[in-house]
């Protein structure tokens, strides 16, 4: 379903070039769960947003379901990530006025979704969250673990066929952390392809698939997980 | 298996297929959620919305303001100038250059006399001929005296000028070079000398020479400063000799409305260019009167209008200052909504939207200021006269909303151009 080849990202910093990714090919399956790590530096979110779209590689091929995404339109790349591509942060990055049910409607919003049809699914996204009875409730009065899974919910709510989470739970307590991790795996056993960038060694490890990054390089891949 | 959607139609959004039930094409959101998201970003920030908007609503106030002040003052003064008709032409002794700047300075041109206005009498259109000299004499009426406003005019002043005799008759249709010594008292006038009693052939004493009163005028108040109800009319040729003069001020011609003012004019010059043997006098219709009137108001409601449009100005970059901050300040949540499928248009779109919702809110509550204090400035003064045109009213707002377009752009393209990734990792 996505398959890079030979993708490189420079980034010109002053005169110096920096190879954020120095020719990575990939290929992952629909449904596959995998994790990325690797030491700070070495490229992980910056794969990460070349494959969610928010990026372009500087050479190479990207294809999402056979079709060649790099060449498409700003306005055709919002639009796959608005249907495909559901994001996590690790910053949560949800919107400090609007209420958690505001922050999940977000994507329906921007999609146009009418707004009869809007609530019953910003209500069953957070009903899988298990945060229903916080639907009115602000950023500011949630818990990390909380905020992070209002995040999860707005990522769902446009049923994505790809998550990706870049360090979710990196501003999570430990409990909170597992949380969202077991949060997320229900979701890829639902058939999502879940990809996680992560620090935590005893989080990669979970995936099925572990991905090693080195200087803008593929060091390791523990192999297709044979979703 | 409700997460696997083929991606079938990433390409262009392709508006002749079904997509979900009520979705609409290609992304494009809903206005009512466009302002929710809008309003909702501006009541975040209140006191900051608040003294943006107030930016722009002093500057609409100012611009309405002193629009209404220019408007009211150009509808008054149109009124004082009619309001003794329009049909009515005005000679000056010597040549102007433009109307109303005399070139007397080279004192070659002759006197303007009681007889040329005779000779214009004779001019088949003209209906009436005031002359005119003016001067400030004492007047004493037994042991009373005041020093006022002396008018010299002709028999037929009420008539040309529209004003009405309250008490007995104006100067009657005498010899013009020899008139009776009859004078016609203002109303204030009549007061001032007679208090209640009848003033009709009462004598009085103008700067020594002896006149009696045969009629006393009705009010007609103040017309451009000049109080017309504190004088006293003589007839011209007395008031000739009284001030020592040889010339008219001026002789006013009221003329028949059928007949084409520029015929007038050519009879005028015709008749005074064969008895002074050249030009040497000036003629201004009442139109041009009221064009440089016009033209003078013109200029004070531009005037007016730069100073109103210069606090505007102010108004707008206090909108793209906001806004470069409001940009700044919410990068990652730009960032975030581009993840979450924002189009640049849409990021652009909400943007603008609060700046022009900022201007458009300010432009309204400037309309309200401005009209308000108009009002009351009305109440407190009342000789001032105030008016604002619906047309201002709607041009103000338009102006608002485009200030807010125009300032808004700028911040508003940044916004739109920001790179998500780097968007969202500003915190
Ligand atoms: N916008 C940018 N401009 C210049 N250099 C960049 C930019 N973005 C990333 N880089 C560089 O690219 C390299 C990879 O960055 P990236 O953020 O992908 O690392 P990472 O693996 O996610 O690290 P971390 O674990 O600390 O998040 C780094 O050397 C970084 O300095
Ligand atoms: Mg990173």
């Amino acid at each position: 379903m996505i398959e890079l080849s030979d993708i490189h990202r420079d980034f010109q910093v002053g005169d110096q070039k920096v190879h954020a990714l120095d020719g990575v090919s990939l290929t992952i399956g629909a449904g596959e769960y995998l994790s990325i790590m690797g030491p700070s530096g070495s490229g992980k979110s910056t794969l990460l947003n070349l494959i969610g779209l928010l990026d372009r590689p500087t050479s190479g091929v990207y294809r999402l379901d056979g079709q060649d995404v790099t060449a498409l339109s700003d306005r055709q790349q919002a639009e796959v990530r608005n249907q495909r591509i559901g994001f996590v942060f690790q910053a949560f990055h949800l919107v400090p006025r609007l209420t958690a049910a505001e922050n999940v409607e977000l994507p329906l919003i921007l999609a146009g979704v009418p707004p009869v049809q809007r609530g019953q699914r910003v209500e069953q996204a957070l009903a899988a969250m298990s945060l229903s009875d916080r639907s009115r409730h602000k950023p500011e009065q949630l818990s990390g673990g909380q905020r992070q899974r209002v995040a999860i919910a707005r990522a769902t709510v446009m049923q994505p066929t790809v998550l990706m989470a870049d360090e979710p739970t990196g501003n999570l307590d430990h409990k909170s952390g597992q949380d969202v991790v077991r949060i997320l795996e229900q979701l890829s056993s639902n058939g999502i392809t879940l990809i996680v960038v992560t620090h935590d060694g005893e989080i990669g490890r979970r995936a099925r698939r572990q991905l090693h990054m080195l200087d803008g390089r593929l060091e390791s891949d523990s192999g297709t997980g044979n979703a | 298996m409700e997460h696997r959607r083929a991606i079938d139609q990433i390409a262009l959004p392709d508006c002749s297929k079904p997509r979900n039930p009520g979705e609409n094409c290609g992304l494009v959101m809903f206005f009512r959620d466009f302002l929710h998201l809008t309003i909702d970003s501006l009541t975040a920030h209140r006191l900051r919305t608040f003294l943006t908007t107030l930016g722009i609503a002093v500057g609409i106030a100012a611009v309405v303001l002193l629009t209404s002040i220019g408007e009211g003052l150009r509808q008054f003064m149109l009124s004082e100038f009619t309001q003794f008709g329009t049909n009515l032409v005005a000679i000056n002794p010597g040549r102007a250059t433009t109307a109303g700047t005399s070139m007397g300075i080279f004192g070659t041109e002759r006197p303007l006399t009681i007889e040329d206005a005779e000779a214009l009498k004779r001019l088949p259109y003209v209906r009436a001929v005031v002359p005119f000299v003016q001067g400030n004499a004492e007047v004493e009426a037994g042991n009373r005296h005041r020093r006022t406003t002396i008018f010299g005019a002709g028999t037929q002043l009420p008539e040309a000028f529209s004003m009405a005799v309250g008490l007995g008759h104006f100067l009657p249709d005498d010899n013009p070079v020899t008139p009776r010594a009859f004078a016609v008292l203002g109303s204030k006038m009549r007061h001032e000398l007679f208090g209640k009693a009848n003033p009709l052939g009462q004598r009085i004493t103008i700067s020594g020479s002896r006149y009696r009163v045969i009629g006393v005028m009705e009010s007609k108040g103040t017309v451009l400063g000049f109080d017309l109800d504190d004088t006293v009319y003589i007839p011209a040729a007395r008031a000739l000799s009284l001030f020592n003069r040889d010339s008219l001020f001026e002789i006013d011609v009221l003329y028949d409305e059928q007949t084409p003012v520029d015929r007038v004019v050519q009879g005028i010059n015709r008749t005074l260019e064969e008895r002074h043997g050249r030009e040497d006098f000036t003629i201004t219709t009442q139109q041009q009167m009221l064009d440089v009137l016009g033209s003078i108001l013109n200029v004070l409601t531009v005037s007016v209008a730069a100073i109103g449009g210069i606090s505007l100005l102010v108004g707008a970059i206090g909108i793209v200052t906001i806004m470069t901050i409001a940009v700044n300040e919410r990068s990652s949540e730009i960032g975030l909504l581009r993840a979450l499928g924002a189009r640049q248009s849409q990021v652009l779109g909400l943007f603008l939207g609060e700046a022009v919702a900022v201007a458009a809110i300010g432009g309204l509550s400037g309309l309200v200021l401005g009209m308000g204090t108009a009002w009351l400035l009305h109440l407190a003064l009342p000789a001032l006269p105030v008016h604002t045109p619906l047309s201002y009213v709607v041009m103000a707002e338009v102006i608002a909303v485009t200030i807010g377009l125009v300032a808004g752009v700028l911040p508003a393209r940044r916004a739109a151009q920001l790179d998500p990734v780097e968007a969202l990792r500003a915190e």
